[in-house]
């Protein structure tokens, strides 16, 4: 070995060991005070308990992490190449042939399902598949609420904080109508998405002059707004105590229900199970969520359509053009609403019981997660986020075996956030236009052949 | 009126808690034309590390309150400020030259990331502090109702006022303030004149998280409860007024922060207290409707 490549390395492992000394430094200024203090109440006041060796241990991990990470990692990528890869050169043939990736998914997510079920009873594998069900429903009601606001936020261009508001609208619209008029579930679903709408447009008119984060913050408030009347409205919503009774969904009028007259079962002639209703559910909420995105690839192509993505592009181009901006605004507004007005009905019926509590910031912001990891305006990668950010999140939750690794009191669902916001931040890094950053323009140039 | 003055006094102490918190989201927007989502939960953290300090001064044995409230605020400001740094390093840094939403989600996954971290190392349950800094004057008395402002209330003014006209300064007159002004306007054109920009924007969360954690030990002595929840609530109205002032302008974020602060308190006093956040909200609503851009900034002309 020559000198000069020694020099390299031993200067190299100075300067790991420097930026780890750094690391471990900030990592117990960090966690002094925070982790190694706990403050708990006891008699007369507030007492300490002094946990270093958790903190010792921490920095420790730190320290050597870092190490390895300089040594092992950094080293070796020196020359990576920074900057966006060139776009359009990969051809992914999806949709194309009998075979094609979207088909086959789209014939599992219908089929699967009903397989497993007839499967389970039939052999009785004894499969949780009530859990996997529920899982898969709350998968596709995020990317249904993905999907409406990937209208707003990846095709309008206008940043909404507030969508959950919309959702909520939906959900009390559905409640209220059901338990006062006793209106069925499909009467409400439509009108629950159309006060949804009105709702989105009425928002839409005070910022119609926002630009940007002007409007992030109207529409934030907006949803705040709307959830502090639903938390003090005591007599019209209930309260903090929510609405609960609210009326099930019923087959066209077939209930699911163990006893009584003209029930599912009966009618089919199949044998009670409760797994109908929650394979109903399923069902239901992957036609409305296909529903939605079939109107929104439909509406791309329409002139309404173009004019939002040109919109998002840039504004006063598109004044120039003769767009009208402030319906164009309205419309995208009202669309997205009235989206997440449906899923918030479905919501409804699915727990049977809402409050105020479901419809925190925290959901919309969730939401625009989902939209902005998948890739602003890319319909898969709404689907891909909401698998990864909710469906592994849901899993963590009942992760017994991780109990075993850390103790019996490991609560993994105490762990759950933190993690989902560790993987926002480290996802939006590794990639900062989300997984599916490649944008199908709708349009083309037509090329003529040289 | 002598309830009106009074509610007056309270407004004011309240915004000005706001307004310094507020200030931390501005000079943040002003810099590199984000959002901060977690700033109000480096608020949060501020008030904990606070707390935490002043136990434990009390623990070892210093009691002398006017010592120990100055050793806690010169620790807390230091390690809100590492706080305040690693975020902007780990979460921000990454994405400066990515699009518009992508360090916004950053921002809001490190929220969520501090308000969790605080609830599993401190636990959920609020924290409470006994008042510290008691007694205050009678300003005036009439028909039997006086109207008060207490020495907490006093030094939560005082302190913001010194802050601010010391901020001002700092942004107008020393060159850091120059080297601020200039990556605000241009970064690139900053770099090429010899500005260290990401140092600069560094320096800036590190300013706006000691002024949070300035703002946090106020609260704390203020209210004397704390728990891991409070970044957002309080974090959402400092936003709302550095919004509403017109985000990028320090003066405005002050007389935002006292706008919603009198707004608030106002309306619990004369209306409904559970209403109060929807007066803020609408407040901030009916002005951005009339102003686009706040009330202190100059309208931006957009040029194609």
């Amino acid at each position: 070995m020559d000198r000069t490549s020694e020099k390299q390395q031993s200067s190299l492992m100075k300067n790991a060991l420097i930026e780890a000394l750094i690391s471990a430094a900030i990592a117990l200024a960090l966690s002094i005070f925070m982790i190694g203090l706990r403050t708990s109440t006891a008699t007369g006041g507030l007492v300490l308990t002094y946990r270093i060796p958790l903190v010792a241990s921490l920095v420790t991990l730190v320290f050597f992490g870092r190490l390895a990470f300089n040594l092992f990692w950094w080293s070796r990528s020196t020359v990576h190449t920074k900057g966006p890869k060139r776009r359009g050169t990969r051809k992914k043939q999806l949709g194309t042939g009998v075979l094609s990736l979207p088909r086959v998914s789209l014939f599992l997510v219908f089929s699967l399902p009903i397989i497993l079920f007839v499967l389970n009873a039939k052999l009785n594998l004894g499969l949780p598949l009530r859990y996997w069900f529920d899982i898969a429903t709350l998968v596709l009601t995020y990317i249904m609420l993905g999907w409406g606001l990937n209208i707003v936020v990846g095709m309008a261009g206008l940043l909404d904080l507030g969508y959950v508001a919309f959702y909520a609208v939906g959900a009390y619209s559905y409640a209220l109508l059901a338990q006062h008029f006793g209106l069925s579930f499909w009467l409400c679903l439509p009108l629950a998405g159309l006060l949804a709408a009105c709702w989105g447009a009425l928002l839409g008119f005070p910022v119609l002059r926002l630009r940007g984060d002007y409007l992030a913050i109207v529409t934030l408030a907006f949803g705040e707004i709307i959830r502090i009347i639903l938390l003090n409205w005591y007599q019209f919503t209930g309260g903090p105590d929510g609405l609960s009774g609210i009326p099930r969904p019923s087959f066209f009028g077939l209930p699911f229900k163990r006893y009584g007259d003209n029930t599912f079962h009966l009618f089919f002639g199949l044998e009670y199970s409760t797994l109908h209703r929650i394979l109903f559910l399923y069902y239901l909420i992957l036609i409305l969520a296909l529903i939605t995105n079939a109107i929104t690839n439909k509406v791309r192509c329409l002139p309404i359509g173009r004019a939002w993505e040109a919109l998002r592009e840039d504004e006063i181009a598109c004044r120039s053009l003769g767009i009208n901006t402030v319906n164009t605004k309205l419309t995208a507004f009202a669309t997205g609403a009235m989206f997440g007005g449906f899923a918030g009905s479905f919501f409804a019926t699915r727990q049977g019981f809402i409050s105020p509590e479901s419809f925190t910031f925290i959901e919309s912001a969730i939401i625009l997660a989902i939209v902005v990891l998948g890739g602003l305006g890319s319909q898969i990668g709404v689907v891909i986020a909401s698998i990864v950010m909710i469906g592994g999140f849901e899993l963590i939750r009942n992760m017994a075996w991780l109990k075993l690794v850390f103790g019996q009191d490991f609560d993994p669902s105490l762990y759950r956030m933190l993690l989902f916001g560790m993987a926002m931040v480290t996802i939006m890094v590794w990639k900062p236009r989300g997984f599916i950053s490649r944008r199908e323009p709708t349009v083309f140039l037509k090329e003529t052949a040289l | 009126m002598e309830y009106f003055a009074q509610q007056m006094v309270n407004g004011v102490t309240l915004g000005s808690v706001y307004g310094l918190i507020a200030i931390g989201y501005t000079m943040v927007y002003g810099i590199i034309g984000m959002i901060n989502f977690a700033h109000g939960d480096i608020f949060m953290i501020s008030t904990f590390i606070s707390l935490i300090t002043f136990i434990a001064l009390l623990s070892i044995g210093i009691t002398w309150i006017p010592l120990a409230l100055l050793i806690v605020l010169i620790i807390s400001m230091a390690m809100t400020a590492v706080y305040g740094w690693t975020v902007e390093r780990l979460a921000y840094r990454p994405l400066r030259a990515s699009f518009r939403l992508a360090p916004l989600i950053t921002a809001i996954g490190m929220s969520i990331v501090l308000q969790n971290y605080v609830q599993i190392v401190q636990g959920a349950r609020v924290k409470p502090l006994p008042p510290i800094i008691k007694g205050s004057y009678t300003l005036m008395e009439k028909n039997g109702f006086t109207v008060q402002i207490s020495n907490m209330q006093i030094l939560i003014i005082l302190t913001t006022i010194i802050l601010m006209l010391a901020f001002s300064a700092l942004i107008s007159k020393t060159s850091l303030g120059r080297c601020q002004r200039a990556c605000e306007q241009d970064q690139t054109m900053a770099a090429l004149l010899g500005i260290n920009v990401d140092r600069t924007i560094s320096l800036t969360f590190i300013m706006g998280a000691s002024l949070a954690s300035v703002a946090g030990l106020m609260y704390l002595l203020y209210y004397g409860v704390i728990d891991f929840y409070i970044g957002f609530v309080v974090g959402i109205k400092a936003f709302t007024a550095a919004v509403l002032g017109g985000i990028g302008s320090l003066p405005g974020a002050m007389l935002g922060g006292l706008i919603i602060g009198l707004v608030e308190t106002f309306w619990s006093a004369y209306f409904s207290i559970e209403y109060k956040d929807v007066a803020a909200f609408s407040i901030l609503i009916i002005v951005l409707i009339f102003m686009p851009s706040g009330l202190l900034d100059k309208p931006e002309v957009e040029k194609v």
